[in-house]
């Protein structure tokens, strides 16, 4: 009987192409918006992802988020430091300063450029949290070691030098990167030197992301008795992180997570103090209850044109079971159609909208969840055809 | 009798064996009633009928007499209010539906007025149907039917779909599919009525040479007075009572 229900299912392709277009189009609605919505979740918290190296994140115990620095006093290194099951702790600095790039040195007659940027400091003997090499598109790691050298995110170097030939880029890849290294520009009044070019993930905040050590970022940042945003841990080996972190709270008094604790705190914190996941909720939402209405409604159509041929089934003597089977075989086959065409058209704008300012991410999660509703939308519109057939009789194609 | 689909051996002892002659169908105390309260209409009145093996017969009536109400009672497809039906020997009004509904898959034919072929089907899968409905694989259902669509003028047609066909041809698939999983019952209802008096005759020819065997009994519904010689009984209804039978081969009952 199945190659039966497959055969009645595509004799009408019209109505087989809508079924199939109205669950595509559940599907893509709700793996294109989920994407994006983990997307943006990411780049919240992109500054925890991109340290690596270290497994703990220590802080003062107040902070709610990555952006919510709350400095310390330096002391608070050497206490956790001191803390048993530490293998090392580095400051690092986090805060706000403000670039200002001089005409006369960036390019001829250009008005005076100022922006706000993100400053990252690293610890100055290990540079533990510095972009990976491979992220490294001009200059060195080394070099951030020289005298006022900082090294900038190139997804933000377009705002601090607008007037550079960006139509450049494209055709010459990193090298277009190379004619920033030795540039200046002053920070927070201080001098600062572009030593390297590197890719930091976009954040949730539009400004520029400079790297430099602590020490620099000392100097750079505002005067104040507290300094150090955050101290980054290695726990000795064969310790569990979270052992070690409560341990750390436990002996300084401090805030301490793991990576993937501090990620997802700041992640919640942005679900809950943020209209984000309402928002893209209600979008994908959307596309469910309009896949479900498409789907659903030309399903049912298609069955209910089709009663005459299932009651004559029906009276030849094919059961309940085998026609609801039928009906079934056909909602699995729409599904998955749908299900396939709609997370492949979604993967293919993340393609084709990476390395733009659209944040996409598509968890594996997200694909199982994306089933679970078109699997719902199947579940939906064919109980809506299981019942009518089932209340089927079978005298009816006598009539 | 197709393999899977076999009478069972009660069933078969009740029959008498092949032999033409013997009570197919008995009917006792038929009624059926649609509706309740002022709506309520009987379609049948106590209904008593008899159906011998290796006959055809007809029945016949005018619009609303509850000719069809009737044959889809006796085919298993529509329950009775009160009465019994008895098919070679099995009572199926006292079947459960799952058990009535493999009665009709495996003893019971069906032709229709509308045909109820399935569009998306070529003649051959059509034809095919009830051999697949009684287990039979795609590949082995489809050339069994192709054989007996060719032994009723079809060859050329069997991969065609029921759009490509015309009304008389369409009737010869619908009879094909009917006959595909031998049946000891077969039910027609107006089978003629959608064809034009040619294509009527050659299909009720059809039907007398194909389908009407010493072990089997052929039930046709028809007010199409062109083609009731072609009954051996004729059974003429009104108002849901049966008020004449005549035995063609004899005269009047």
């Amino acid at each position: 009987m199945a190659w039966i229900a497959v055969k009645m299912l595509v004799g009408d392709r019209a109505k087989f192409l809508g079924i199939v277009l109205g669950l595509t189009f559940a599907a893509l609605l709700i793996t294109q918006q989920g994407s994006i919505f983990c997307g943006l979740m990411l780049r919240t918290c992109a500054q925890i992802t991109d340290i690596t190296g270290a497994d703990l994140w220590v802080m003062d115990p107040s902070v709610r988020f990555i952006d919510d620095v709350k400095p310390m006093l330096e002391s608070a290194l050497y206490r956790v430091r001191g803390v048993e099951g530490v293998r090392w702790a580095v400051p690092l600095y986090k805060g706000q300063a403000r670039a200002k790039i001089n005409p006369n040195v960036a390019h001829g007659n250009e008005p005076t450029i100022i922006e706000q940027v993100v400053l990252l400091g690293l610890d100055d003997a290990t540079l533990v949290g510095a972009p990976h090499p491979n992220k490294i598109y001009a200059g060195s790691l080394r070099d951030l070691r020289l005298p006022d050298a900082v090294m900038v995110d190139h997804s933000r170097l377009e705002k601090l030098y607008p007037k550079e030939n960006w139509a450049d880029l494209p055709r010459l890849g990193n090298a277009f990167y190379q004619r920033f290294l030795r540039r200046q520009f002053e920070m927070n009044d201080h001098r600062a030197l572009i030593v390297g070019v590197c890719e930091a993930t976009r954040t949730f905040q539009t400004n520029a992301v400079v790297y430099t050590t602590y020490s620099r970022a000392k100097n750079y940042a505002a005067q104040e008795r507290k300094i150090l945003s955050y101290i980054l841990a290695k726990t000795e080996p064969g310790l569990a992180p979270q052992a070690v972190a409560r341990r750390i709270e436990t002996t300084t008094g401090l805030g301490a997570r793991t990576s993937n604790q501090f990620l997802w705190m700041t992640i919640d914190y942005y679900l809950k103090y943020t209209g984000i996941p309402i928002n893209f909720g209600i979008t994908a939402l959307l596309g469910f209850l309009v896949g479900t209405a498409i789907a659903g409604q030309t399903f049912y159509n298609f069955t209910i044109e089709n009663l005459k041929q299932f009651a004559a089934l029906k009276a030849m003597g094919a059961t309940n079971g085998r026609i609801v089977g039928m009906i079934l075989l056909q909602a699995v086959i729409v599904g998955f159609l749908g299900y396939g065409i709609g997370v492949g058209l979604a993967a293919l704008f993340g393609l084709r909208t990476a390395n733009t300012e659209l944040a996409f991410f598509t968890p594996w999660q997200l694909l199982p969840v994306t089933a679970a509703a078109i699997v719902l939308i199947c579940i939906l519109s064919s109980m809506l055809s299981v019942q009518r057939v089932l209340r089927l009789e079978p005298a009816i194609v006598f009539r | 009798m197709v393999g899977e689909i076999a009478v069972e051996s009660g069933e078969r002892a009740a029959m008498g064996g092949a032999a033409g002659g013997r009570v197919a169908i008995r009917v006792r105390g038929l009624c059926k009633h649609f509706g309740r309260g002022e709506q309520r209409v009987s379609a049948l009145r106590g209904i008593d009928w008899e159906v011998q093996t290796g006959e055809l017969s007809m029945i016949v009536g005018p619009s609303g007499c509850g000719k069809t109400t009737l044959l889809s009672v006796i085919a298993g497809i529509l329950n009775c209010d009160a009465g019994q039906v008895n098919i070679f020997g099995q009572e199926t009004t006292r079947l459960s539906d799952s058990a009535r509904t493999r009665f009709r898959a495996a003893h019971i034919g069906f032709i229709f007025q509308q045909y109820n072929l399935l569009p998306a089907l070529t003649a051959a899968e059509n034809a095919a149907v009830p051999l697949v409905i009684a287990g039979w694989g795609r590949d082995r259902a489809v050339r069994r039917a192709s054989a007996l669509l060719d032994s009723l003028g079809m060859g050329a047609k069997l991969g065609s779909l029921p759009n490509q066909l015309s009304g008389g041809q369409m009737q010869r698939v619908a009879i094909a599919r009917a006959l595909v999983h031998e049946p000891r019952l077969l039910v027609c209802d107006e089978p003629t009525a959608a064809l034009d008096h040619e294509t009527g005759l050659n299909v009720m020819n059809l039907l007398r040479e194909q389908a009407v065997r010493p072990d089997r009994a052929v039930v046709v519904v028809t007010h199409d007075n062109r083609v009731f010689h072609f009954g051996d009984r004729l059974t003429r209804m009104d108002d849901g009572a049966i008020v004449e039978i005549v035995d063609q081969r004899r005269g009047a009952a």
